[in-house]
């Protein structure tokens, strides 16, 4: 495949797609073995199940507000699967849950984050990830920084961080591109456009034609992709791996997605969405999409989809119990992991709410 | 109180034409707590405008909008991300004015809910009052009934000077008081006293008012009489109306939200005790969250001050001596 598709001399006339929207793969190879593939559409149904879990956990009052991947599973997936995790690093916003898991954070602490505790927050030493980023655009900095840091030391890990088009209105997106663009560091800037941000519409962030084509002003690659289309998004995203391992600098990825869900538990679209549009975007559904691919290769039945959806629900249910089973945090948990040395003052603090709150809970 | 603010800026912009109302989510949505819900319906699109998700950029823009002539009402999502504009508000909005000697008002207003008690996602919900009580040429107010709400969000609006106007986003939909239909201002830098009493005076605002009047309602049936002070405005500061408390009752408790060191408390301390040494009987107290970050919203109850807290601390005030 030729690079000729990244800006600057990609024109952004449609998205970059392998699969049309039943499913089948143009006349080229597939970036994907059957087995890749399989896996990836795993982690896309363990996402569905997982997401109508805390829905209904949030209904019941037992989740926090929580934002789900509801339409955007290709999007992410097919750019996880790009990555190795044990030198890569993903630098998260909020809505990348399948991405986090194959990366290796555990599904309960995902949980237990959105449960509220604390404890949610712990990244196991060996999980190349920053915590998830609630203010917006501000992990893109940090990514730019972990990339530039690790070429510095002489490594080939790549950086990819996650974002929205909502996001990428803010000056964090535009200060990092231009740096990354300087210092050629190895991060992939991979801007989910689900066309909203709340209420509010893609137009309302920009007057580009493509957010792809932002990258030209800060000399870096940009580039649009079909986010429904797995097969695409894992193409994309693997050049643009294989770009920055070879020290040839960031890119920036354009997933052209939409967000079928709310934009969390406490929203309600149909006070904005334009309900058209919606359906339009749900006949491309990219979990439909994948499996019409497979059943067009003859590896997909209904026995293997239930036999999938059986595992998922059992790993789901598995962790959830974990998190449920952990013991509500205590006021310690206000403040441990502050500091590493804690100011004396602070310590005595944690004395006294511990003498206060040490009963009820 | 939700709806005494949509009403105050529809009656606002009704009245003056050049009242524009520009955030993130503000115009279809009506704003994520429907403050401005309505708003775009009936002025349109381009006196109520979706902001491209940007901060900086909000409050930077409405600085010149409000140099075109305009007066511009700013609505930040939350307060956690007036960070993001930070640099706009404390070294532009609040100098603007002084660095032109005089030649340009900033008649603008930003309001933003704060504050704890919700659950909400983290980075949401910090009490940041103080850094903005730290930023000279900026007014802060933070009301924390709906009738005040509206009386202060008419009177920041018809002030040329730019004022922060920070809602309670625990009590935006419970509190629920009798407002006027018609328009009206209460005065920026004026306290009002939520309950009187005697033998100590306890200082809130925004969403710790409730907590502070039911300690109160508590403290009463244990036989102590204590007097609330809801500041309303931070930043003019009554003086005077906390001196006149203090006079009384001689016992002083602060409650705050945000964490102790650095916290408005310590600015209150500090003031009273200039200003009213003779009539303290016992030293200052301050009751606040610990000095750690916001949490998640499993343990934000063990964070934030609650009734008890409160009752057991002013009961060891009103015992104490100096
Ligand atoms: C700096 C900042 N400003 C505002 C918010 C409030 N907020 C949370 S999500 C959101 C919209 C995000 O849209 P986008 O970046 O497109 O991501 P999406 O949620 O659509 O995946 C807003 C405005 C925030 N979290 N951080």
């Amino acid at each position: 495949m030729s690079e000729s598709r990244f800006l600057p001399n990609f024109e952004p006339i449609a998205p970059f797609s392998r699969l049309t929207d039943s499913g089948i793969l143009d006349s080229g190879e597939s970036p994907m073995s059957d087995d890749a593939v399989l896996e990836a559409l795993r982690y896309m149904m363990l996402t569905r199940v997982f997401d109508d879990k805390a829905t209904s956990m949030q209904r019941q009052g037992r989740f926090g507000t929580f934002s789900s991947v509801r339409g955007q599973e290709a999007s992410v997936v097919g750019a996880a699967s790009a990555l190795d995790p044990t030198k890569d690093w993903i630098v998260p916003q909020y809505r990348e849950f399948p991405a986090l898991i194959r990366h290796g954070y555990p599904i309960e602490n995902f949980a237990l984050y959105f449960m509220g505790n604390p404890k949610g927050g712990t990244i196991p030493p060996n999980v190349n990830m920053l915590p998830m980023q609630i203010s917006l655009a501000a992990q893109i900095p940090q990514a730019t920084g972990l990339a530039w840091g690790l070429k510095m030391q002489g490594g080939d890990g790549v950086v990819i961080t996650f974002f929205g088009d909502g996001a990428s209105s803010e000056g964090d997106f535009h200060e990092s591109l231009n740096l990354a663009g300087i210092m050629k560091a190895p991060v992939i800037f991979f801007l989910q456009n689900n066309g909203w941000a709340i209420s509010t519409p893609r137009e309302n962030q920009t007057a580009a034609r493509s957010f792809a084509e932002r990258a030209i002003g800060y000399g870096v690659e940009g580039v649009m992709v079909d986010g429904n289309d797995l097969l695409a998004v894992h193409e994309v995203t693997k050049q643009a791996v294989a770009k920055a391992r070879a020290g040839r600098g960031p890119t920036l990825i354009e997933s052209v997605t939409y967000r079928t869900g709310a934009h969390n538990t406490a929203d309600d679209p149909t006070r904005y969405i334009d309900q058209q549009e919606l359906e339009k975007w749900q006949q491309k559904d990219p979990v439909e999409r994948i499996k019409n691919y497979l059943r067009s290769r003859g590896i997909w039945n209904e026995n293997l989809e239930q036999e999938l959806l059986d595992s998922c629900a059992a790993q789901i249910d598995a962790a959830m119990e974990i998190a449920r089973n952990t013991p509500l945090a205590t006021s310690d948990a206000l403040f441990d992991h502050v500091y590493a040395e804690p100011p004396q003052r602070m310590l005595d603090q944690k004395r006294d709410w511990a003498n206060r709150n040490g009963d009820a809970r | 109180m939700i709806e005494a603010i949509r009403e105050c800026l529809g009656q606002e912009m009704e009245a003056d034409n050049r009242v524009v109302v520009i955030g993130e989510d503000v115009g279809v949505l009506g704003g994520v707590f429907r403050a401005t819900d309505g708003l775009q319906a009936r002025f349109g699109k381009e006196r109520v405008v979706d902001m491209p998700l940007a901060e900086g950029v909000i409050v930077g823009s409405g600085i010149g909008l409000a140099m075109s002539g305009l007066r511009p009402v700013i609505e930040l999502q939350f307060l956690g991300f007036g960070h993001q504009a930070f640099h706009q508000i404390g070294q532009q909005v609040a100098r603007l004015r002084y660095r032109s000697q005089g030649r340009h008002a900033l008649p603008l207003v930003i309001r933003s809910p704060f504050g704890g008690g919700v659950r909400t996602p983290e980075l949401h919900s910090d009490a940041f009052e103080a850094f903005y009580t730290h930023t000279p040429g900026l007014k802060v107010v933070a009301p924390a009934t709906a009738y005040d709400a509206k009386g202060l969000l008419a009177a920041a609006m018809e002030s040329d000077d730019p004022v922060l106007y920070l809602e309670p986003l625990k009590g935006y939909r419970l509190t629920k008081d009798e407002v006027p239909d018609e328009r009206y201002t209460v005065p920026l830098g004026k306290l009002r006293v939520a309950r009187e009493g005697a033998d100590v005076t306890l200082i809130a605002w925004s969403a710790a008012v409730n907590v502070a009047e039911r300690a109160a309602e508590e403290l009463s049936e244990q036989g102590i009489s204590v007097e609330v002070l809801d500041l309303r405005s931070l930043n003019p500061l009554d003086i005077v109306g906390i001196s006149e408390s203090v006079a009384k009752t001689g016992r002083v408790a602060i409650l705050h939200e945000a964490p102790l060191t650095g916290g408005f408390g310590g600015e209150l301390v500090a003031t009273i005790q200039q200003e009213c040494f003779y009539s303290l009987e016992a030293p200052i107290i301050r009751i606040s969250a610990p000095d750690t970050p916001y949490p998640l919203g499993g343990v934000e109850d063990l964070y934030i001050p609650d009734v008890d807290r409160v009752v057991a601390e002013v009961v060891a005030l009103a015992k104490a001596s100096a």
